[in-house]
């Protein structure tokens, strides 16, 4: 089944032999407690700007992880930064620093 | 006039430092805006002119506040500078009564020695020379003490010191060198001239032996040399501070701060900088291993060295700004260069919540997004302000909003402000005539923020305007607590009278070394991004364990963050002070473990 | 004849004396509460065949009968080594010699307002699996604090487990089944009430579990929602206002109940690290007892004549901790015939 790259027109099957590690990978090398995440929904359970629109940082570290990056700035835009996620996680991820490293790999051209 | 050609270098000194010096001050002042302009000429044509040569004279030359850090450091840095100080008038007063004419090449004073070898033989002579040589066994000393700092701080009350590179090392030989220098060359003057005091002539007399006539010349050309080396490498080294605290305490003293990243008063603070490295100690990450303090932030911001961990990794906490003798204010200066290259969220908060219910009230109750991770405070409040009498209702019950703090914190202020919109409308459009707050985070963003037209205030201070006015009974227990000042409640918005007050209607206060200005921080901080949840925790046990609470009942704190933070690692129950009021009004919850056990009783009973 | 210490009175210290009684061994029970069966005595029916507990601990307690000493409310507060022999100081004064010692002293619940977002012990409507338990002792329906029927109770799962905020990242174990037992129970009782189970993972690992989840689903119409629970408040009429999320929808979840259960783990015995202290045998990071090793010596320690058997040594069912009983009994007989 021909694949149109994901920002085209995203496949509807997640195809892990083509996964865009580049985010997940520029993230882990940043701060590696993201890779402890084992996406209880914690986070997402408590979220402030889930009050008022999808985020739930549970959804985005999961799609990142499998590579689904088209979804994840709308998503991420909504994040007021406020912190509740960190003290809930009981992973001890350190949520607030993804969050700013997910805002800056967005930005950059990374391969 | 009198000249000789060794003290060009000096002159060639002095001419190139206050030249630089004026013109860089010159640039600073210009790029103030006119309001700004407005606002430094009214401090300088005015009394207020006053507050700042006091300040001057009591900080930059006496270092009081370092005196209360610790004596002993104290004199070493006011021997220094004020010894210096004083030398410097002295000698000019000298000149006077030497020469005849009323004003005299600068260097004259300076080698006064050299060019009035011969003392006045009054008593005004005598007693010139007696304190010249006072001031300067004074400054010696301290430049011994400051040698010996090196290897023994902690003797000076410093757990750690800066760790000094190149160019500073060279600026601090060059200054502790002038002094001996000085005295050698006044000793072997007073070996020829007999024109010494009780310092320079007992000196003159061991080195009576070497051949003094042909070593007083380039005595005084390696005095003018060390002296001009001090002065070349002044405006690129740490003692760029001498010249540039004065216009620092004048602009501060008229109220102008840096509103931006790049703003002339940011300039002005990052020179300003002696690298005492007093905010070393007091910074509660440098015990964790974490050399991010303002010394060594200021220092690459000043040479443009690329720091961005310094940037993120600050609690924010304000305790360096506390400790620092010069009043830097580091942490603004790291708040607004988190907005650069930051504006990252470039968010459209589609925000849904709308206001279920704008009927009139008294009191608006914001609990904050923290305060509902810790249910304890929200019920407290719930309890008084239905005690309370007046007619109120809580603006996040249902779902929570956010003050906007966090975003301002990491440098996203596009986004801070439109979270800041939505959240003052609601507030605006509630019609209250109070908002009381549960957190200190929003409590100071609400003050300095938001702009609103009713007033805001923290839980403690309403609680304490309830107990004060007797509208909520207070029934003492027979418990001892400390207190904890929160950073965003004590150094940040100086409230620290009213929670104590409430809390000593309650309980028995225990005294805290770490209060009010000099709190540690919980470790919490939504300031810092950088440090993951160990570390933050890892702060948290190390100020309980300074602020010694196994002693007490109970700590009490303020703030749901610091409750958070504590309540993981503490060794004893850590309590809101709204939970403290609370519990004094009545009995609060009859525990569901009772019901339990009456049903029990009553089936056994059955059986 | 050897005599054996066992110090903790529950199902592990009981079937263990026993065992070595059995064996012709001298067995003294020493138990910190004042009566024996320690956790099962506060258990209504066990899983996976809803057998009583009261039946479990009267069986054994027969069995024990006039075999073995038995100290009650008494704990060890020194103890010496002397000539490869115990010397145990009782909090009572008294001074026993022993010859092999096994650590029996089980677990204790999380207490639950550690994880003070819950709302335990501020909420009455809050309780803990442990406290359902004991409703579960009377036959009656399920009532809340102000004593109206429960008509909406949400079940969550990892309470104190599986959380590196609240220092215990291990997982508990038995808690899953334990929730899917509790959950058909208080639908046995409240019939017609609505009960939602919030979990991580259900970690239905034994025989017949699997069995207890189908039942739980059709027989019952116990509902199952993958996702955390975050915050907890309280409306007026005292029922509880729930956040969660659900993660397999990845959206956010509210909900209304009138009785909130935290499936509580396990954490070691109070007195378990000041023991093993004094035994000068290791815990793991987790606190529990360390054993030799866990496949063939997973009763001993590092200790020559200490064993550990039960949830001492880390959370067990009550079928594995039995199992574990009878064999730290049998090194114990290996430890005299062996040498």
């Amino acid at each position: 089944m021909p694949s149109f790259g994901f920002s085209v027109q995203p496949p509807q099957h997640i195809d892990l032999d083509k996964n865009y590690r580049a985010i997940f990978d520029f993230i882990k090398e940043n701060e590696p407690s993201f890779q402890r995440c084992i996406y209880c929904g914690s986070c997402g359970a408590t979220c402030s700007a889930g009050n008022f629109s999808q985020m739930s940082l549970r959804k985005v570290n999961l799609l990142i992880s499998r590579g689904q990056i088209s979804e994840v700035k709308n998503l991420i835009d909504n994040c007021l930064l406020c912190g509740k996620c960190q003290l809930v996680c009981p992973r001890n991820v350190n949520t607030r620093k993804v969050i700013l490293l997910i805002h800056k790999a967005l930005k950059m051209p990374l391969s | 006039m009198k000249f000789d050609w060794f003290v060009v270098p000096f002159l060639a000194g002095l001419t190139f430092v206050f030249g630089f010096c004026g013109i860089k001050f010159y640039r600073c002042i210009r790029q103030l805006s006119r309001g700004e302009k407005l606002m430094l000429k009214k401090h300088v044509f005015s009394r207020s002119l006053w507050l700042s040569v006091k300040e001057i004279f009591s900080e930059s030359l006496l270092h009081r506040k370092i005196f209360r850090t610790h004596p002993l450091l104290g004199y070493m840095h006011a021997s220094l500078a004020f010894g210096w100080f004083l030398l410097i008038v002295l000698g000019n007063v000298e000149v006077k009564f030497y020469s005849e004419y009323s004003v005299n090449p600068p260097y004259v004073p300076i080698f006064l020695n050299y060019f009035e070898p011969v003392t006045a033989p009054n008593f005004f002579g005598r007693g010139f020379r007696f304190l010249m040589d006072l001031l300067l066994l004074v400054i010696l000393s301290g430049v011994a003490l400051a040698y010996f700092k090196r290897f023994n701080s902690r003797r000076f009350g410093m757990q750690r010191t800066t760790q000094h590179h190149f160019l500073d090392r060279i600026a601090i030989i060059s200054l502790w060198c002038i002094f001996p220098a000085r005295l050698l060359a006044e000793s072997l003057s007073a070996a020829i001239y007999h024109n010494g005091s009780f310092l320079t002539n007992t000196l003159s007399k061991w080195l009576s032996a070497l051949p003094v006539e042909s070593m007083l010349y380039p005595a005084w050309w390696g005095y003018s040399i060390v002296l001009g080396a001090f002065f070349f490498t002044l405006p690129f080294s740490r003692y760029m501070h001498i010249p540039t605290e004065v216009l620092l305490i004048i602009l501060r003293n008229a109220g102008i701060r840096s509103h931006y990243f790049g703003h002339p008063y940011q300039e002005v603070d990052t020179f300003s900088c002696s690298r005492c490295g007093i905010c070393i100690d007091a910074c509660q990450l440098a015990a964790v291993g974490n050399s991010v303090q303002p010394v060594y932030y200021l220092r690459s911001l000043r040479y443009q060295k690329p720091h961005e961990n310094l940037t993120e990794n600050c609690l924010l906490c304000g305790r360096c700004v506390e400790a620092c003798p010069v009043g830097i204010f580091s942490t603004d200066i790291r708040r607004h260069e988190r907005t650069l290259g930051h504006e990252m969220c470039n968010t459209h908060y589609a925000f849904k919540y709308q206001l279920k219910n704008n009927t009139p009230i008294e009191v608006l109750y914001f609990a904050g997004c923290m305060t509902h991770l810790v249910p304890a405070i929200k019920k407290s409040m719930t309890s008084i302000l239905d005690h309370s009498g007046y007619s109120w209702r809580m603006l996040d019950a249902d779902e929570e909003i956010c003050c906007g703090r966090p975003l301002l914190l990491a440098g996203q202020i596009t986004a801070a402000n439109k979270v800041i919109m939505h959240t003052r409308s609601l507030i605006e459009n509630s019609h209250a005539q109070l908002l009381v707050t549960s957190c200190p985070i929003c409590f100071k963003t609400f003050s300095e923020n938001y702009r609103l037209s009713i007033p805001v205030v923290h839980h403690s201070q309403f609680i304490n305007m309830l107990q004060q006015e007797h509208r909520i009974p207070v029934h003492r227990r027979n418990i001892s607590v400390k207190y904890h000042d929160p950073c965003e409640l004590g150094r940040g918005m100086h409230v620290y009278n009213e929670p104590r007050s409430v809390i000593n209607r309650i309980a028995h206060l225990q005294p805290n070394v770490h209060e009010k200005a000099k709190s540690l921080c919980c470790g919490g901080s939504l300031g810092n991004t950088y440090i993951d949840m160990e570390t933050k925790l890892q702060l948290a046990d190390q100020a309980l364990q300074q602020m010694e609470v196994q002693s007490a009942d109970y700590l009490i704190t303020a703030c749901p963050l610091c409750l958070k933070t504590f309540s993981s690692v503490s060794p004893i129950a850590v309590k809101d002070i709204a939970e403290l009021a609370a519990e004094s009004i009545k009995d609060t919850i009859v525990p569901f473990v009772k019901v339990i056990e009456e049903n029990k009783s009553a089936t056994f009973a059955e059986k | 004849m050897p005599r054996i210490a066992v110090i903790g009175g529950g199902i592990a210290g009981m079937e263990a004396a026993i065992r070595l009684s059995n064996l012709n061994f001298e067995v003294d029970i020493i138990e910190k509460s004042f009566s024996l069966g320690g956790n099962v005595n506060n258990w209504h029916v066990l899983f996976p065949d809803h057998s009583p507990a009261r039946l479990l601990i009267d069986q054994l307690k027969n069995q024990l009968r006039d075999k073995v000493n038995i100290l009650l409310g008494t704990e060890v507060v020194r103890t010496e080594y002397n000539n490869q022999q115990y010397i145990l100081h009782l909090s009572d004064g008294t001074r026993l010699t022993f010859d092999a010692i096994v650590i029996t002293t089980g677990f204790k619940v999380f207490p639950a307002q550690r994880k003070e977002e819950y709302g335990y012990s501020i909420y009455p409507n809050v309780i803990t699996s442990a406290q359902l338990e004991e409703l579960f002792q009377s036959e009656k329906p399920i009532h809340t604090a102000d004593h109206r029927m429960a008509n909406r109770i949400a079940f969550i799962h990892c309470v104190g487990s599986r959380d590196d905020k609240i220092g215990n990242r291990y997982c508990s174990k038995v808690c899953c089944v334990t929730a899917v037992k509790q959950a058909m129970e208080v639908a046995q009782r409240n019939p017609g009430s609505e009960i939602f189970l919030f979990y991580m993972d259900l970690r239905m690992y034994d025989r017949h579990f699997e069995d207890l989840y189908f039942q739980a689903q059709t027989q019952y119409g116990i509902r199952f929602v993958r996702g955390r629970l975050s915050e907890v408040s309280e409306k007026s009429d005292a029922r509880l206002y729930l956040k969660l999320e659900d993660t397999l929808l990845g959206k956010p979840l509210r909900l209304t109940v009138d009785l909130l259960v935290l499936m509580v783990g396990m954490e070691p015995a109070d007195n378990s690290p000041q023991l093993a202290n004094l035994f000068s045998i290791p815990v793991g990071t987790d606190r529990f007892i360390q054993p030799e090793n866990f496949h063939l010596y997973k009763n001993r320690t590092s200790r020559p004549g200490v064993f550990v058997a039960g949830c001492a040594s880390g959370p067990k069912s009550i079928g594995e901790t039995l199992a574990d009983a009878r064999s730290a009994a049998f090194e114990v007989y290996n430890f005299f015939n062996n040498n």
